[in-house]
C-alpha cells in the first residue's frame, strides 16, 4: 500500500517504528499532489516548503529519541477559509485572491503545536456558500471517485484531497452539512463536533451560530485523534465551552449492545434514494443483530429546516461579510469617484452570485417590518427544532439516517437552481439548528460505484457515543475495500 | 411578490452593485426562497423563544487584561491603498 493511502493513525505507528520518516510520508504526499491534483484540483494554494520544513522537524526529534505528538508527521491540508499566517486565504473568493492572513486560526495552531505538515489550502465553495465547490472563483473540484462529479461542499476540495491522498486529512468547516455531505459523496469521514466544542477564531466567518470546525478523515479513528487535537475551550472564541476534552479515542469500541437507535422517520421519506435507503437499512439491521435496539422517532418540525436554515443563514451571512468593503484588505474596485460607489463597486464586482444571493436574503429579511415576520420567526421555529431533538433523544442514544439524499450528482447539474440545491442539504441541516455532534461514515457503494454516507447524530457533547456508533459501523461496511482509481499525470508516486 | 426595484433597494441597502442580469435572476431567486419562508408562518410560535446559539451560554466574560495586538505596518499590509499609517479611502462628500 502506498504511503498516502494510509491512515493518520498507520502512518503514527510507522513512525514510531520508525518504519518510514516523515520526510518520507511527506515528500509521498506532495508527490501524489502533483500526479492527481491536475484533475482532481482540490488545492488552491500549495505549501511544500513549510510542509518539508515540519517533517524535517518531525525527524529530528524522532531521531533524538523524544515523544511526538499524535499527529506529529501526518500531512494534513485545510479549507481555505482557515486564516494561516503568511499563507494567501481566499475563502475562493475574488474578493480575498490575494489576502495574506497575519495571524493563524486556533485550530492551525493547535495542529503546527501538533507538528502536521501543512500540505496546503483547499478549494471550496465562495465564503462557504454552496455544496458543490462550483461557486469557488476560481475552479471547480471534481470527484475522485468519477470526475464528471461534484465532490459536495463546501468542504469539496477538502473531501476530495482526502479521498484521493492528497492529505491523510483535513478540516473543514460545516454550516449546514458543509463537512458531512462532501465527505458522503468522496468516501470519507466527516465529523461535525457540538457548537462550542472546537474554536472558531481565526476561521473566515459565514454565519456564526451555526459554523462547526471539524475533521474530514480516512477512517473514524482518525476522525477522533484530530478531534482531540483541536477540541477545547479558547479564550479567543466566547462560544466555546470551558468542559473537560475527553480522549476520543476511548470511545472507539465495536460495540453497540444495549444503545437505542433512533431512525427519524422523516429522514426516510419522499425523496431519498432507493438503492441508500436499502444500504442504509441494511447495515441498521446489522447493527441491531449486533445487540443494538432500533426505535423509530419523529422530528416534526423537519419540514421546517431549509427555511429556517436559508433566513438564518442568510441573514447571519449578510452582517459577517459587511466587512468586505474595499478599506482595510481584500478587493477594491479601481473605479470609483467616492465612498459610497467604491463600496458597491467592490462587492458588486468581487462577490459572486450565490454570495450576493445570501446576502441579499439576508438584508431583506433583516430590515425593519420583516424582523419578525422572518428573522424572529425562524429563530422560534429553530427553538421547535432544538426541542424535537431534546425529545427525540429521550427516546434513543443516537439517530441513524443517510447524510444526503442522493449521491454525487453530475457537475452543473444543479448548480442553476437554488431551491433543488437547498434540498440536497436536507438531511444534513437540523444538525447545525441544534447545534448537536453528527458524523458521515461511508455507507457503501451504489450500483454506479459511488459512495454515500450514513450519519450518526447524538445529542450536545455526545461525540463520544456517536464515535462508537461511527466505529461499529466502520467495521460493518468496510468501504476502505474500495479506492477511487486515478490518472495519474506525474508518474507512480 | 418582490420587485425589481425592490431588489434593487435591498442591494443599495447592502451596498452591492448588480448587473441587469444578476438582478433579474436574483428576483426570481428571492421570490423563490421568500415563498420557502413563507411556510414558517403555519408553525405556531406563540410564546416560543428565539435560538441565537444552539448552545447557549450567557454573560461570557474575560480579564481586562492589556494583551499584545497587530502591529501597525501588519495591519496595514493587505490595505489597498495605505498612507502615513491609514487606511486611505476616495473622497467622502464633495
Amino acid at each position: 500500500m502506498s504511503l498516502f493511502d494510509r491512515t493518520a493513525h498507520e502512518l503514527g505507528e510507522m513512525l514510531r517504528r520508525r518504519e518510514v520518516s516523515a520526510v518520507e510520508v511527506t515528500e509521498a504526499v506532495l508527490k501524489r499532489v502533483e500526479s492527481v491534483d491536475p484533475v482532481v484540483k482540490a488545492y488552491l494554494t500549495t505549501t511544500p516548503e513549510l510542509a518539508r520544513a515540519m517533517a524535517r522537524a518531525v525527524d529530528s526529534r524522532l531521531q533524538r529519541g523524544e515523544e511526538l505528538p499524535p499527529l506529529a508527521g501526518i500531512p494534513m491540508g485545510l479549507k481555505d477559509n482557515f486564516s494561516t499566517t503568511g499563507v494567501r486565504t481566499t475563502c475562493a473568493s475574488k474578493m480575498l485572491e490575494h489576502y495574506v492572513p497575519p495571524f493563524d486560526c486556533t485550530v492551525y495552531q493547535k495542529l503546527m503545536h501538533q507538528m502536521s505538515p501543512l500540505i496546503g489550502k483547499h478549494n471550496m465553495d465562495e465564503f462557504a456558500m454552496g455544496s458543490s465547490t462550483e461557486t469557488s472563483a476560481f475552479f471547480p473540484t471534481h470527484n475522485p471517485w468519477d470526475l464528471e462529479r461534484v465532490p459536495g461542499g463546501s468542504s469539496g476540495g477538502s473531501a476530495a484531497a482526502v479521498a484521493a491522498g492528497e492529505a491523510i486529512f483535513a478540516l473543514g468547516t460545516d454550516t449546514g452539512g458543509s463537512i458531512r455531505q462532501p465527505a458522503a459523496f468522496c468516501g470519507v469521514v466527516g465529523l461535525k463536533p457540538t457548537y462550542g466544542r472546537v474554536s472558531r477564531s481565526g476561521v473566515v466567518p459565514f454565519a456564526s451560530s451555526l459554523d462547526h470546525i471539524g475533521p474530514i478523515t480516512k477512517t473514524v479513528t482518525d476522525a477522533a485523534l484530530v478531534l482531540n487535537a483541536i477540541a477545547g475551550h479558547d479564550p479567543g472564541d466566547s462560544t466555546t465551552v470551558k468542559r473537560e476534552v475527553p480522549d476520543y479515542t476511548s470511545f472507539l469500541k465495536d460495540d453497540v449492545r444495549g444503545l437505542r437507535i433512533g431512525l427519524p422517520q422523516e429522514f426516510f421519506a419522499e425523496g431519498l434514494d432507493p438503492e441508500i435507503k436499502e444500504g442504509i437499512f441494511a447495515t441498521v439491521k446489522q447493527l441491531e443483530a449486533a445487540g443494538a435496539q432500533v426505535v423509530e422517532v419523529s422530528l416534526p418540525h423537519a419540514q421546517a429546516t431549509e427555511a429556517v436554515y436559508y433566513l438564518v443563514a442568510s441573514a447571519e451571512c449578510s452582517s459577517n461579510l459587511a466587512r468586505y468593503d474595499g478599506v482595510r484588505f481584500g478587493y477594491r474596485s479601481s473605479t470609483a469617484p467616492d465612498v459610497q460607489t467604491m463600496y458597491k463597486h467592490t462587492r458588486g464586482e468581487a462577490f459572486g452570485l450565490m454570495v450576493k444571493r445570501r446576502i441579499l436574503l439576508g438584508t431583506y429579511a433583516l430590515i425593519t417590518g420583516n424582523y419578525d415576520v422572518y428573522y424572529r420567526k425562524a429563530m422560534q421555529v429553530r427553538t421547535l427544532i432544538v426541542r424535537d431533538f431534546e425529545r427525540a433523544f429521550e427516546q434513543c442514544d443516537v439517530l441513524i439516517s443517510s447524510t444526503t439524499p442522493t449521491p454525487a450528482y453530475k457537475m452543473g447539474e444543479k448548480s442553476k437552481d437554488p431551491v433543488a440545491l437547498a434540498l440536497s442539504d436536507l438531511f444534513t441541516i437540523p444538525a447545525n439548528l441544534a447545534a448537536i455532534p453528527a458524523i458521515s461514515v461511508p455507507g457503501g457503494y451504489t450500483k454506479e460505484g459511488l459512495p454515500y454516507g450514513l450519519q450518526i447524530m447524538g445529542p450536545a457533547f455526545g461525540e463520544g457515543r456517536v464515535l462508537q456508533v461511527a466505529y461499529t459501523v466502520e467495521k460493518l461496511v468496510d468501504a476502505r475495500q474500495r479506492k477511487p482509481e486515478l490518472p495519474e499525470k506525474g508518474g507512480v508516486a | 411578490m418582490i420587485t425589481r426595484d425592490d431588489v434593487l433597494l435591498v442591494a443599495h441597502w447592502a451596498r452591492m452593485e448588480l448587473s441587469e442580469e444578476e438582478v433579474e435572476v436574483l428576483t426570481a431567486d428571492l421570490n423563490g426562497m421568500l415563498q420557502l419562508a413563507a411556510e414558517l408562518h403555519s408553525i405556531d410560535t406563540e410564546g416560543v423563544p428565539p435560538t441565537m446559539y444552539g448552545v447557549n451560554q450567557h454573560n461570557v466574560f474575560r480579564d481586562d487584561q492589556v494583551a499584545d495586538s497587530l502591529p501597525q505596518e501588519m495591519a496595514l499590509a493587505n490595505a489597498p491603498d495605505p498612507k502615513d499609517g491609514y487606511f486611505r479611502v476616495p473622497k467622502i462628500m464633495d
